[in-house]
């Protein structure tokens, strides 16, 4: 990406996420009262969250890889399920990916 | 101080060090996307809402174009707007404060004040401000921090940065999966993102996975 890509990015984000809680603070509660619309908020996070773990650990640019990430994302999912908090879990996925790495 | 107010100020403080705490993997993880330093920073000031920020650097760094990244970063952050209605009647300000209360307005600081809520309305409000203010001081301190660290680390995969990013969204999405309803939401993304990814151009398989929430949170369950 350019570097002009990228303050576009940064920028547009960020208004766009302030814009967002302010339109909030701002609006009546009705507005967004649908219970459709709220079920699928509460969806969304969980979806993109769920998403960006496999096209961050399992893709490279369009194509599914697996390699030394994996075995990180493995280790931090034990690590998850052993109710390790969150500074030890993503710790443990970069300790295992980076020697898995190494030993290739 | 009273017992009370302790409590809350306890509360909100303990939750505004662990979190910010969480800047630390932001910073690393922006720097490794290819932003540098000053904009992670200016990330962490002016976006603050921690899974947005990560969306967006997530998107860049698996080669996606810019509107995919502003566009997952945006709907991450349509949740604040949810927030928001339910702090703008607790909190009754305006002008200048009305500003700073929308920036201020995430997960945490929602969550803190609505706990507060057997304390009384002034507990919730002391809540939202302090766990606000004090997640935005300890993030941005720790994401100048983590972007710093990566920076002199260099090749990501050397240090296993690669694989910390993605295993941050898992731990952001893990305390999430209440249910198994909600279980299920989370792998149907997963899949459904893996099985299109070859067909679209990188990033857009994050965003497409909204529809999964969109179908499955359509009919009432």
């Amino acid at each position: 990406m350019t570097p002009s890509a990228m303050w576009a990015v940064l920028i547009a984000t960020s208004t766009l996420c302030f814009a967002i809680k302010l339109a909030g603070h701002s609006v009546p509660e009705r507005w967004l009262a649908n219970p459709r619309l709220q079920r699928i908020n509460a969806l969304v996070p969980i979806s993109l969250l769920s998403a960006l773990v496999v096209a961050q650990g399992l893709v490279v640019h369009t194509h599914v890889v697996l390699d030394h990430r994996l075995a990180g994302l493995g280790v931090a999912l034990a690590a998850l399920f052993a109710r390790a908090p969150f500074p030890v879990v993503v710790v443990a996925a970069a300790v295992t990916s980076a020697v898995v790495y190494h030993l290739h | 101080m009273s017992e009370l107010t302790k409590n809350t100020v306890r509360d909100s403080l303990s939750v505004a060090l662990t979190v910010g705490a969480y800047g630390v993997a932001f910073g690393a993880a922006s720097v490794a996307a290819g932003f540098s330093v000053l904009q992670t920073c200016l990330f962490s000031l002016l976006t603050f809402t921690g899974a947005s920020q990560f969306a967006a650097v997530g998107v860049v760094a698996s080669g996606g174009a810019a509107a995919s990244a502003i566009a997952a970063a945006t709907m991450l952050g349509t949740r604040n707007a949810l927030y928001a209605i339910q702090m703008a009647p607790l909190l009754r300000v305006k002008g200048l404060r009305r500003v700073a209360a929308a920036h201020l307005t995430i997960d945490e600081s929602t969550g803190v004040a609505l706990s507060q809520a057997s304390r009384g309305t002034a507990a919730m409000r002391l809540g939202f401000w302090l766990t606000g203010s004090g997640v935005f001081l300890f993030w941005n301190i720790f994401t100048l921090l983590g972007a710093l660290g990566a920076q002199a680390l260099g090749n990501p995969a050397s240090w296993g940065l690669d694989a910390a990013v993605p295993a941050a969204f898992l731990g952001l999405v893990w305390p999430r999966l209440e249910n198994n309803f909600l279980r299920l939401v989370a792998t149907a993304s997963m899949a459904f993102a893996l099985v299109i990814t070859p067909w679209l151009p990188a990033g857009l398989p994050i965003i497409a996975s909204a529809l999964v929430a969109v179908a499955m949170g359509w009919r009432a369950r």
